[in-house]
């Protein structure tokens, strides 16, 4: 098992995927001679030359119509979106576009492309670069959409996201760039439409995506220490497709559901879970599923500011607390 | 070239009778007077080239060679449309055939046209992806982001701007900054300024031709303006009222079918010849009607399907 950074994970997978298919192309801002503004994609021009690896104008609309044209006609591109914010400047092609032309062409089409994008907040940017933005892809029919929280996750559901056939919105968590852990040798490759439950626990389920993971597992980990509250984790990872099994089968061993999201509150993911829990859990459910996200403003740049918008370890573990006193 | 400007001219009329008995519902933006840059094309064009074009698309994608059962049938709402009547009217495509889609937002198949011929240029295949709009095309963001684009990467993609004088209702020239709309914009990209009469089928094939040479040479990107005149409005909901008299009556002297009949006549084609393919056009309009007409709607089931690549529209297990 080799150490890496979250950051050197991206680079990581997409030369495994790379070396193994030469129809994979990737192209973005800044991401080939200088490595990415966030060093993620380091040494891949080198590796993989300039034809397939592609400095881009800052034109996300030109970026993401190559990728979509280029995938129609037999490629698998990666494109990057610096900021996820900056999907806001080429949202047609992302949601009247990518999303729609194999539907709407009775599937003449297939559109195997991924979009990267530096995701959420923490890192004091302000409020145009600092969005966590999943839910506005969740909400778009014919969209995948992942947000890994460790480097292994990184990996395998990149690398996953690389092979399949369908537009998959990579949602990459920029404060977890420098977090370090274990990533299986060899080639690794995960399964999309799969949650994981990353602590086991009998009082009560926290869902969490992203950089809310292990700020929920510290969370946890506090609430056994102090108070002996068993409550487990499940990094959801995957929105599109939701794996509603292991949400489902989590949520039936106490009854007691919390979503963590870094999103602002509404239409959040955790919306979609708390209504697919009261619809298809009803009989389950010992508390109703109370939500932590951002609250509903934009997310300010100093640092007091910020944090205390952003949920945080002891807001996950006082709100847990709380709903189970 | 005569063959296809008759049938995207008896299609268009076909698809306004149809409309107006009620059988097509939605909208439609007709290519009536435009005819003869989307037969131009098609002959400059070769087989494996892309065609790539906006919500008025009939003519595009009739003349790659789609079937005109198949464009009647998605218009009709029918099992035996195009797109099994999950597009309609401002969608159709026919992969098979190179007709990559018809894109229903101003500006966004400009850069997909782009990635295409990205992707022809890595896999070496020699195709060119050729890409139409409109004038008002021409002022949103898309339209220069790919142009750049294409151009700093030589991509082998043939821009056509099919200039017809009207952003929707309001005349291009009150709300453009430069007099030709792709021309003029054309020297911010390094790119020659190639205006040509859109209403002569031959002048459009020819232009289209150096751009198509000039693609697979490896020397990048063309942008052709091609002027002409809708002989209908924008679309279904518009009568067209606000063009003054004298210039329709003008266009509508520069009509493209009968200036290229009466150059097949110039030439020497026999009248029999000219007016036979004529017939014949009619006739497979005729029959294609019935035959759409004869398909029954979609099943109920194709909602759900062709959401993703296995077929289904899955989002959670």
């Amino acid at each position: 098992m080799a150490e890496l950074t979250y950051r050197e994970a991206v680079a990581d997978a997409i030369a495994q995927e790379m070396e193994r298919d030469d129809k994979v192309v990737f192209l973005g801002e800044d991401i080939a001679k200088a490595g990415g503004v966030f060093k993620t994609t380091v040494g891949l021009y080198d590796k993989f030359g300039p034809d397939r690896v592609r400095d881009t104008p800052i034109s996300e609309q030109a970026i993401l119509g190559a990728a979509m044209g280029a995938a129609m006609t037999g490629l698998r591109p990666i494109a990057e979106i610096m900021f996820s914010d900056f999907f806001a400047v080429c949202w047609d092609i992302v949601v009247n576009q990518i999303a729609k032309t194999r539907y709407m062409t009775g599937g003449q089409v297939t559109m195997p492309l991924v979009i990267r994008s530096a995701n959420g907040g923490g890192v004091r940017f302000g409020a145009q670069h600092s969005q966590s933005i999943e839910n506005w892809a969740m909400m778009i029919p014919g969209l995948k959409v992942i947000a890994p929280s460790t480097p292994a996750d990184v990996k395998g559901l990149l690398a996953a996201s690389i092979r399949d056939p369908d537009p998959v919105i990579f949602f990459e968590q920029k404060s977890l760039y420098g977090d370090k852990g274990e990533i299986p040798d060899g080639e690794h490759v995960d399964e999309l439409g799969t949650a994981k439950v990353v602590r086991g626990g009998t009082d009560a389920v926290i869902y969490a995506l992203a950089a809310m993971v292990p700020r929920s597992i510290k969370a946890a980990e506090k609430l056994e220490a102090d108070l002996g509250i068993k409550a487990s984790v499940v990094d959801v990872r995957s929105l599109v497709p939701l794996d509603t099994r292991t949400i489902f089968s989590e949520f039936r061993k106490s009854g007691r559901a919390f979503t963590v999201e870094e999103n602002p509150r509404l239409c959040g993911w955790g919306a979609e879970i708390s209504s697919l829990i009261t619809e298809e859990c009803f009989w389950d459910m010992d508390l109703p599923v109370t939500r932590i996200t951002t609250p509903h403003i934009p997310l300010a740049s100093a640092d007091n500011l910020e944090d205390q918008m952003i949920p945080s370890v002891d807001r996950i573990y006082e709100t847990v607390r709380a709903g189970l006193d | 070239m005569w063959r296809l400007q008759l049938e995207v001219r008896h299609l268009e009329q076909r698809a306004h009778d149809l409309f107006m008995q009620n059988l097509i519902k939605g909208t439609s933006h007709l290519a009536v007077g435009q005819e003869a840059i989307a037969a131009g094309c098609a002959v400059a064009m070769r087989p494996g080239d892309y065609t790539f074009c906006t919500y008025r698309g009939h003519a595009h994608t009739l003349v790659r060679g789609a079937s005109m059962t198949g464009v009647l049938g998605e218009l009709m709402g029918r099992e035996c449309g195009l797109l099994q009547g999950k597009g309609g009217s401002m969608h159709l495509t026919d992969v098979e055939k190179g007709a990559m889609g018809s894109y229903a937002i101003i500006g966004a198949h400009l850069p997909i046209a782009a990635g295409a011929a990205w992707a022809a240029q890595y896999n070496k295949t020699g195709a060119v992806s050729f890409c139409f709009f409109g004038d008002g095309t021409t002022n949103i963001g898309a339209f220069h982001e790919a142009l750049n684009f294409a151009v700093i990467w030589k991509l082998p993609v043939v821009f056509v701007c099919e200039n017809n004088f009207y952003m929707e209702y309001t005349p291009i020239d009150e709300v453009t900054a430069v007099e030709h709309p792709a021309a003029d914009r054309a020297g911010a990209y390094g790119l020659e300024p190639i205006i040509v009469d859109g209403n002569d089928a031959d002048a459009v094939y020819r232009v289209a031709r150096t751009a198509v040479d000039k693609a697979v040479a490896g020397d990048g990107p063309s942008l052709i303006e091609a002027e002409t005149y809708r002989h209908y409005g924008h679309s279904r909901a518009d009568p067209a009222t606000y063009r003054p008299d004298k210039e329709v009556e003008e266009w509508m002297a520069k009509d493209p079918i009968p200036m290229y009949r009466s150059r097949l006549l110039e030439f020497g084609v026999p009248e029999k010849v000219v007016g036979d393919i004529e017939k014949g056009v009619l006739k497979a309009v005729d029959d294609a009607t019935e035959e759409a007409k004869s398909s029954p709607v979609p099943r109920d089931e194709l909602a759900n399907t062709d959401v993703w690549a296995d077929g289904g529209s899955a989002w959670r297990n």
